[in-house]
């Protein structure tokens, strides 16, 4: 019997790992940066941050992975794994991490003239960047609980931002106080995981759940705890409390990396940790048929079914634009657990293609309500009449384009991304659940249409200012990035659905 | 007696509960934190006692390590919000923070 199972890492495997380690240097230089620039603009830090990202986003174009041998290459003392999936992945958390970045610099609410410590912004961003790209390539139940509190942690700062704001300090507390208990009862069903196979990894924990001998009921009670700490990262229903309240009180420009990083972070992991301990194999009919207790399939779509009712039923009722696209995202989160359902490779890429969508059109309309922010101090909807007419019409068209996408209309992405989800569950058992995901688009167009409607329809309130927004250049730089894909996805979607299929298969090492 | 791995986990899983007991009973947020450090903990004795009876390795010990480092980290951080807390509604209760639309 082996003693010790943990790898001591050697120096070579940095190789492979270049944008990770770009990404840790840029963290400490944009802190010693703000350090040097302390109440100045924080030109330095935000300058190092934005470099670091784009550096670690060409090294991760160049090394995308296809090198790697099958089934990737497990390097850190094999605590991480390098394959398609962690490619995918490192590409869309660089991407989101790179346009927060940008656009956090002309964010009243970030760069205001009353903020402190500005400069701190970027290298926790720069940092829970990092923390996702970890996320998705852990292989070891330590590094899943140490990635996941990486990112946890960096983000429950980043909520409560505005330290003098009541809203931001609220939308910490709540962030921290149910992440730690989630996180904390996710790591007790961790550790019975463990007590059971004898393996903290997820391969190890696989060969024992295959020879047998396992209790069903132990598994059951690991596996729904497990479920319950990652339903919380990717605010699933039962497990959304937190989502509304952070994603209103929390800066805007943090609120948009919220509602798409560590989501997509949390599918990431999930996708790893479940296909890779549970899944039989690439024939979805005998798959998660590891855990008899578990009527798994069921499980899942029956979340599914309720989190995207949830979401968009509340979504409805909402006036305040931040926290209808809150709902909004839980509505979505609902769609990408279909993929879940069968864990089968169709499914799980089609959650990869859905996640590159939207990424896209959530970060647009996002920071749109960003760019609104900066002139009115509002995010209500009231105050958002005739807004069409006072802005660049290009912006107003954009942010048209994005809500278009989130309800899923053709010609934009976020149809062909639902089709290929629905497309995943579309058999005669689960016809019922894609029937529902329709009839909840239809619910979505409504709530995302009366914000077009009142941008282009609507006066302005009688004695309120009229006056024509001006956006900062990076603005419609940033955005015309996020709405141009978009529009293009809609159409040309064939190799980037290749590149979400191939991902999966690399993963699945075949 | 032999003391064995079920009394670890008794053990264990009655911190546990305690810990969540705390954590949805109480209103202040400070003893919220000391439930979620008792949940923690909890985990820790299932790694540290699994690591001896089960596997006979130190996979688990040294989870265990790091878990403690994470959650000093963590009390950190959520101490930080605490105090921010306090700074702006006075009080460290979690029902005073009630500025949000729900």
């Amino acid at each position: 019997m082996e003693l010790l199972h943990v790898k001591i890492p050697s120096w070579a495997d940095l190789q492979w790992w270049l944008p990770e380690l770009v990404l840790c240097l840029t963290f400490l230089f944009a802190l010693i940066g703000d350090l040097l620039a302390r109440g100045r603009r924080p030109v330095v830090p935000f300058a190092i941050a934005v470099l670091g990202l784009a550096v670690a986003g060409v090294l991760a174009v160049v090394d995308t992975g296809a090198a790697a041998p099958a089934g990737g290459r497990a390097i850190m003392g094999d605590l991480v794994v390098v394959d398609g999936l962690a490619a995918f992945f490192r590409l869309l958390f660089l991407f989101a991490g790179l346009a927060t970045a940008l656009f956090a610099w002309t964010s009243e609410e970030i760069m205001g003239r009353r903020r402190e410590h500005k400069g701190e912004f970027y290298a926790l961003t720069v940092l829970m960047t990092l923390a996702m790209m970890v996320m998705a390539e852990a292989r070891d139940v330590l590094m899943l609980y140490l990635s996941m509190e990486g990112v946890g942690l960096a983000s429950y700062v980043m909520a409560g931002y505005m330290r003098t704001s009541l809203r931001s300090t609220e939308a910490s507390l709540k962030y921290v106080v149910f992440g730690a208990v989630s996180s904390a009862i996710m790591l007790y069903g961790l550790s019975l995981l463990y007590g059971m196979t004898g393996s903290l990894r997820f391969d190890g924990i696989r060969q024992a759940l295959l020879a047998g001998g396992a209790d069903p009921f132990g598994l059951l009670v690991a596996v729904v705890l497990i479920l319950a700490g990652m339903s919380y990262k990717i605010a699933a229903v039962p497990f959304h409390f937190w989502c509304p309240d952070v994603y209103e009180g929390a800066p805007t420009p943090v609120a948009a990396l919220f509602s798409v990083g560590p989501k997509a972070a949390g599918f990431a992991l999930m996708i790893r940790f479940f296909y890779s301990t549970l899944a039989v194999g690439a024939n979805p009919a005998a798959s998660v048929a590891l855990i008899d207790a578990i009527n798994w399939p069921l499980l899942v779509a029956v979340i599914s079914a309720v989190t995207m009712t949830f979401g968009n039923l509340v979504a409805l009722r909402q006036d305040n634009v931040k926290r209808m696209l809150a709902y909004s995202s839980i509505a979505h989160v609902g769609y990408l657990l279909m993929g879940f359902v069968l864990l089968s490779d169709d499914g799980l890429a089609a959650i990869l293609f859905y996640l590159l969508v939207y990424t896209l059109m959530n970060l647009g309309a996002f920071f749109f309500v960003v760019a609104v922010n900066n002139h009115l101090k509002s995010e209500e909807l009231a105050d958002y009449g005739g807004l069409f007419y006072r802005m660049h019409w290009t912006v107003g068209v954009m942010m048209v384009i994005f809500l278009g996408s989130l309800t899923g209309l053709p010609p934009f992405a976020g149809f062909v991304g639902k089709l290929y989800l629905f497309m995943a569950v579309m058999d005669r058992q689960w016809f019922w659940l894609v029937i529902l995901a329709a009839l909840n688009s239809v619910v979505s167009l409504y709530y995302y249409f009366r914000v077009a409607k009142v941008m282009i329809l609507s006066r302005p309130a009688a004695g309120a200012d009229a006056s024509p927004l001006r956006l900062h250049w990076l603005q419609y730089v940033v955005l015309a990035c996020l709405a141009v894909p978009t529009l293009a996805l809609g159409l040309f979607f064939g190799s980037f659905k290749d590149l979400a299929d191939a991902s999966i298969r690399a993963m699945a090492g075949g | 007696m032999n003391i064995g791995l079920p009394h670890f986990l008794t053990v264990s899983a009655a911190l546990f509960a305690l810990g969540l007991f705390a954590v949805m009973a109480r209103r202040n947020t400070v003893a919220i934190l000391m439930g979620v450090e008792l949940m923690l903990n909890a985990a820790n004795v299932n790694f540290v006692a699994f690591s001896r009876y089960v596997q006979h390795g130190i996979d688990g010990q040294i989870v265990a390590a790091f878990v403690i480092v994470l959650a000093a980290a963590e009390a950190a951080v959520a101490l930080a919000i605490v105090l921010a807390l306090y700074r702006n509604y006075g009080s460290v209760h979690a029902d005073t923070a009630q500025s949000l639309k729900r």
